[in-house]
């Protein structure tokens, strides 16, 4: 491969930020026809990286070259045009416009001058279709789900011919099967001499595809390595910049004794609750120290039950009952009276506000509880921010910084912090891992069994399946937006088992409720 | 040079370093052109000078500007604050013309009470329609901006009403302390927003909510009722802006009273810093704006320049304090001058809209 010319060869480049050396002479180089994965922490440099190339940025010092040829671009589009097409790790479409538009935005397909609206929607289609997703383009994008948005971003950016394609934690929110599809459709690009770079914290998902590895470690180059070279222990180690043994895994921290925590009254018991169009109306229990995990697949109505205990979403059917009263959460305030907290899978829209700081942004739910005539005493809040900036390492660790300057991961972890220093009674989790590197992942998992070990009860979201198994206590299966299986997690359990339940929907598993 | 530069940065990279350049470049053309410009002297206990004038004279504006601006920060507008302006002056000097006594503190503080209560119910108008109904903010106060005009001639009667009143006239004129009592008043309220805002959790929340309203709901911020109350604080401040104009003049004439000051008001948080789409929002800034424009007024008064051409000289100015402030302008300005000079943060951000 190394015998070919590189396609793109960036060199010694530096990026600088205000207070942060984001990038500090790093070299990159990216072949044709490979899968070229670009690892480090968070905030490690990636996503810089990625903008730096393609103009979003300016450099501070360094060239880029592309066929040999010096660039600089002034912004993505020119990128684009140029034959670099990019997948921004937070999606970054336009919510309002349809599915189709969106995919087509700059480049709509023509007919004597106007838009020939008709192709444009055909077109999306089939383009969805490609990578099985089949919903209605003409629908605002913004009504379907964060998955859906970012599989619909991916298409955008496969369909321009492109020779480089950059792909900034495309995975983040998919699902096993999305991924599948995805990495199906790299391949392919891959064996047409397109060359990819992909950035993830899945280490499986690397492995499964790459060919090389650069990895990045606090904004400096630590080096490239072909797959093959590097076992993944190594690669940890080169990107966390230490012994692996601080990683030691968690064992299955569900294995402390179910029976005693779901003995007494549930915390909160939902029955027959549902939302028309939204979730059909389903029982669930959760008890102090339970943790729940929600399984199901992209659009199963996980989140949906999630925003229903949380009153984001009003329920119109069914009941409520927080230690054994009956309640109608009707709004977040009301959530929030209860002990509930929610930290969304969305964490741009629904979770931070960008231009304020780190602290603003951490005291903000606590603040709101308090009403604005109480501020959060200035000293406390040090100490709060202080603490929670360190128990979830969050990096830089400056308190003023504005939230929207931070890496991907350290985003989510603010706002994880938020709604821990509220110390709810439940707390639901949707997503909270997604885009968080592999050591803070552990560190989270770890918290949340030690939170749920304090009594917390919580609510657990994900799309990994590992993961759920790993911390519940009880797996819930949804699918087609209903509640199809409660599973306990005894030994029995494992990933084949819950995957069964997904596809069929078997019912009769509940049966198996002990 | 470039360690020069640096150690500016801190300096020329403040937001309020542009909009105070051009107030300086201001005063000094104004200097120029009469050199007694900057003289402020001490008469019968009392400060005199064209300084002194232009901050009098700007009162009413940082009133009107400082409310617009906690409005602004929640991501909306009030285009009413004008009309809010004229209804409270006007039912302020009806109920004075109507007393025997016109010169009775009492019956004038009765007055402003009445005034005042009025001005916040219909601040809780505009509240409702954009909170409760949910009506966009431009639309909702753009009822009141021409309704609120008629209810004035109606109070007015279509007149002009005259007033004889001392302590009515003192807020528009008077003297406490060497200054005009106008400003007095407009510092004190302008202490009272920072306190309210600044003291408390208040403009957090107001940031937050216009930074990003529906994070803000899920974080169980009640984000009605704050913007409830912003609405409330405007009419509040343009009501006593109301009553600083009619006592300027010791009359009300609904047809003029506060006419277009919401459009200088808006001017005037922007030229601040304060963005149009919410969040951030920085009282200091909406002064020095409220400044920038009154100076601006009386400097073409000063330097006789055309009437005709006012507002178009007025333009002139806010377009280049408006382009100054621009990131991307002035990235572009700056690439050119030194091509390798690291761009400061936010002209990243203006761009191109691609975040983390
Ligand atoms: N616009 C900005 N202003 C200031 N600092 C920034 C800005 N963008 C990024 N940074 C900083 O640069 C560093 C690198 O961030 P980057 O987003 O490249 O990390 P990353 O490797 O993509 O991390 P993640 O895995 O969390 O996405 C971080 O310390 C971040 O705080
Ligand atoms: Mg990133």
């Amino acid at each position: 491969m190394s015998q070919r010319h590189p396609v793109l060869t960036m060199t010694a480049i530096s990026k600088i930020f205000p207070g942060v050396r984001a990038l500090d002479g790093v070299d990159f180089r990216l072949f044709p026809g490979e899968v070229h994965a670009l690892m480090g922490e968070n905030g490690a440099g990636k996503s810089t990286l990625i903008k730096v190339l393609t103009g979003v940025y300016g450099t501070d010092a360094g060239t880029i070259t592309l066929d040999g040829q010096q660039v600089s671009f002034a912004g993505p589009m020119q990128a684009t045009a140029a034959g670099v097409s990019t997948v921004y790790q937070e999606v970054n479409l336009c919510p309002n416009l349809s599915v189709a538009e969106n995919i087509f935005i700059g480049r709509e397909p023509r007919r004597l001058g106007a838009v020939n609206w008709r192709e444009m929607r055909r077109r999306a289609q089939e383009l969805l279709a490609r990578i099985d997703l089949h919903i209605d383009v003409t629908e605002p994008l913004g009504s379907y789900s964060l998955a859906v948005q970012q599989m619909v971003a991916i298409a955008r950016a496969v369909d321009v011919n492109a020779r480089v394609l950059i792909l900034d934690e495309p995975t983040s929110s998919l699902d096993a099967d999305e991924v599948a599809q995805l990495l199906r459709i790299m391949r392919q690009l891959r064996d047409d001499g397109i060359a990819i770079v992909f950035v993830t914290h899945f280490l499986d998902q690397v492995y499964g595809i790459a060919d090389r590895i650069t990895v990045l470690r606090n904004g400096r180059l630590v080096g490239e390595y072909p797959t093959a070279e590097l076992p993944q222990i190594a690669l940890v180690e080169k990107m966390i910049g230490k012994e692996l043994d601080a990683l030691e895994r968690l064992d299955s921290e569900a294995g402390r004794d179910r029976a005693a925590i779901t003995a007494g009254q549930p915390l909160v018991a939902a029955d027959g609750l549902g939302r028309t169009g939204s979730v059909a109306p389903f029982s669930l229990t959760i008890h102090a120290g339970e943790v729940v995990g929600l399984a199901g697949l992209l659009g199963s109505g996980r989140t949906e039950v999630a925003r229903l205990f949380f009153g984001a979403d009003r329920a119109d059917q069914g009941r409520l009952a927080v230690d054994g009263e009956p309640t109608a959460i009707r709004n977040p305030v009301a959530a929030i009276g209860r002990g509930v907290a929610f930290c969304s899978e969305n964490r741009r829209t629904e979770g931070l506000v960008g231009e304020l700081s780190v602290r603003e942004n951490i005291i903000l739910a606590m603040q709101a509880t308090r009403g604005w005539l109480r501020p959060v005493p200035r000293r406390k809040q040090d100490e709060l921010v202080e603490r929670y900036i360190k128990a979830l390492s969050i990096r830089p660790a400056d308190p003023d910084m504005p939230v929207r300057n931070l890496s991907g991961g350290n985003q989510q972890k603010v706002l994880l912090a938020r709604w821990l220093i509220t110390e709810p009674r439940l707390l639901i989790l949707d997503e909270p891992t997604r885009g968080i590197d592999i050591g803070a992942k552990t560190e989270i998992q770890r918290l949340v069994a030690q939170l749920s070990d304090g009594g917390m009860a919580v609510l657990f979201i994900s799309a990994e399946l590992e993961e759920v198994l790993r911390l519940s206590h009880k797996v819930v299966v949804m699918r087609d937006r209903q509640l199809v299986a409660q599973l306990d997690n005894d030994d029995t359990l494992d990933a084949d088992r819950v995957m069964r339940a997904i596809a069929s929907g078997a019912r009769q598993e509940e049966l198996e409720k002990a | 040079m470039s360690t020069v530069k640096a150690r500016l940065a801190p300096v020329t990279g403040h937001r309020l370093f542009w909009p105070l350049v051009v107030l300086v470049v201001l005063l000094a053309a104004n200097t120029v052109y009469r050199p007694s410009f900057l003289s402020v002297e001490l008469k019968n206990g009392q400060l005199y000078g064209s300084l002194i004038d232009i901050v009098r004279l700007s009162a009413p504006l940082i009133l009107v500007a400082l409310g617009m601006s906690l409005v602004i920060a929640t991501g909306g507008i009030d285009l009413s604050v004008g009309s809010v302006a004229a209804v409270s002056g006007a039912i302020a000097c009806l109920y004075i013309s109507e007393q025997p006594d016109q010169n009775s503190l009492g019956a004038v503080l009765t007055a402003l009470a009445i005034a005042f209560g009025i001005a916040l119910l219909l601040g809780a108008w505009n509240g409702i329609l954009v909170a409760g109904i949910g009506i966009q903010p431009i639309i909702a106060t753009l009822i009141l901006m021409v309704a609120g005009r008629g209810l004035a001639q109606l109070i007015t009667s279509g007149q002009i009403i005259t007033i004889n009143s001392e302590p009515y006239k003192t807020i528009g004129v008077g003297h406490l302390l060497t200054l005009p009592f106008a400003i007095i008043i407009a510092l004190a309220v302008t202490l009272l927003v920072a306190v309210l805002t600044r003291r408390t959790a208040l403009g957090m929340i107001i940031e937050a909510v216009g930074g990003n309203a529906e994070a803000s709901r899920l974080a169980g911020i009640r984000s009605r009722r704050i913007t409830l109350l912003v609405y409330v604080v405007s009419a509040a401040c343009a009501a006593i802006a109301g009553f600083m104009m009619t006592a300027n003049v010791s009359s009300a004439d609904g047809n003029a009273v506060g006419l277009w000051v919401e459009l200088d008001a808006i001017l005037a948080v922007v030229i601040g810093g304060t963005s149009l789409a919410g969040g951030r929002f920085y009282l200091s800034g909406t002064i020095v704006g409220a400044l920038i424009i009154q100076t601006l007024t009386t400097s073409v008064y000063a330097m006789n320049i055309d009437p005709q051409t006012t507002l178009l000289f007025k333009a002139v100015v806010v377009i280049a304090v408006c382009l100054i402030q621009a990131p991307a302008f002035r990235a572009r300005f700056r690439r050119r001058q030194a091509p390798t000079a690291p761009p400061a943060a936010p002209v990243e951000k203006q761009k191109e809209q691609v975040p983390a």
